[in-house]
């Protein structure tokens, strides 16, 4: 059984927010709000700069879903986590509780009044009828059930941000971190990050 | 008297753009209020370009899954 995750490679990440604009254009998000947003540490600082692609984990154990007063959260048998607009009051505990700052609100009104709460879905859509209009509007696009991965991770040039079952990304992600081999803290830089060219090779 | 009469009617102004839409706040907990049921992604219709699998099946979609996985690993893609 699939369990979807999202997992980004810190040292490849480098931050061209591909992924932000991916998110944005392919489920005509609007303004003010951000599904997924880059993260950067140690801005400017040469070999200690280290950026992340942040969006909803899609949490086995999600707290949003414990704390929510309507029960709007579900869980599919992928295991991404959605919830239902048509039940969120927009009181913005989920946001308190996740430690991602996933949640979204958007301003649905004067003075800074909140709509109801938006947030990456792993391009899998919403209750609503699979790649309807309705769901379009109120949840972005349902890649998923085109048999796709969500845009973010496709679009990723580096591919720094990797999406699926979990199992199959830490396989790629392991792979990866063995072909770099145990450098520690020092490793950084483009022969890090994508492996050392093989022996013979320049 | 007429200063108060136009703060009074640009306050209740103003309060005219508080009101939106307001759907229903019942709880889900409230027995008969539930989400709705999604409907699996392999219950879906194959698009007629794209990863092709057997509508209903869903190892035949994990499968066309997974091998979409698997190209986001750049060094087998190179390296096959």
């Amino acid at each position: 059984m699939a369990r979807m995750k999202f997992l980004c490679d810190a040292e490849r990440c480098i931050e061209c927010n591909g992924c932000v604009t991916a998110c944005k254009n392919e489920n005509e998000v609007p303004w003010g709000v951000n599904r997924r947003r880059v993260v950067t540490i140690n801005d400017g600082v040469v070999g200690a700069e280290k950026s992340i692609s942040v969006a909803c984990m899609h949490c086995s154990d999600a707290p949003c879903m414990a704390v929510c007063p309507v029960d709007c959260f579900y869980r599919t048998d992928d295991g991404v986590v959605l919830h239902d607009k048509d039940l969120c009051i927009g009181c913005g505990y989920c946001f308190y509780a996740c430690p991602f700052g996933a949640p979204q609100f958007p301003q649905a009104g004067a003075f800074g009044l909140r709509g109801k709460m938006d947030k990456c879905t792993f391009c899998a859509g919403g209750p609503e009828p699979d790649r309807s209009e309705a769901e379009f509007k109120k949840y972005g696009r349902n890649r998923l059930s085109e048999g796709k991965l969500p845009a973010c991770a496709e679009m990723c040039s580096t591919k720094a941000l990797l999406g699926g079952d979990g199992d199959v990304i830490s396989d790629i992600y392991r792979e990866r971190v063995a072909r770099r081999g145990n450098k520690g803290a020092e490793a950084w830089g483009w022969g890090s990050a994508y492996g050392q060219p093989p022996k013979g090779k320049s | 008297m007429m200063r108060g009469l136009m703060l009074l009617g640009a306050a209740l102004f103003a309060a005219g753009c508080m009101e939106v839409e307001q759907t229903s706040g019942a709880s889900a907990k409230t027995p008969g209020l539930s989400v709705k049921r999604d409907t699996p992604a392999w219950n879906n219709e194959p698009l007629a370009h794209g990863p092709k699998w057997i509508k209903g099946d869903r190892a035949s979609w994990e499968g066309e899954i997974k091998n979409r996985q698997l190209t986001q690993n750049e060094d087998h893609r190179i390296n096959p």
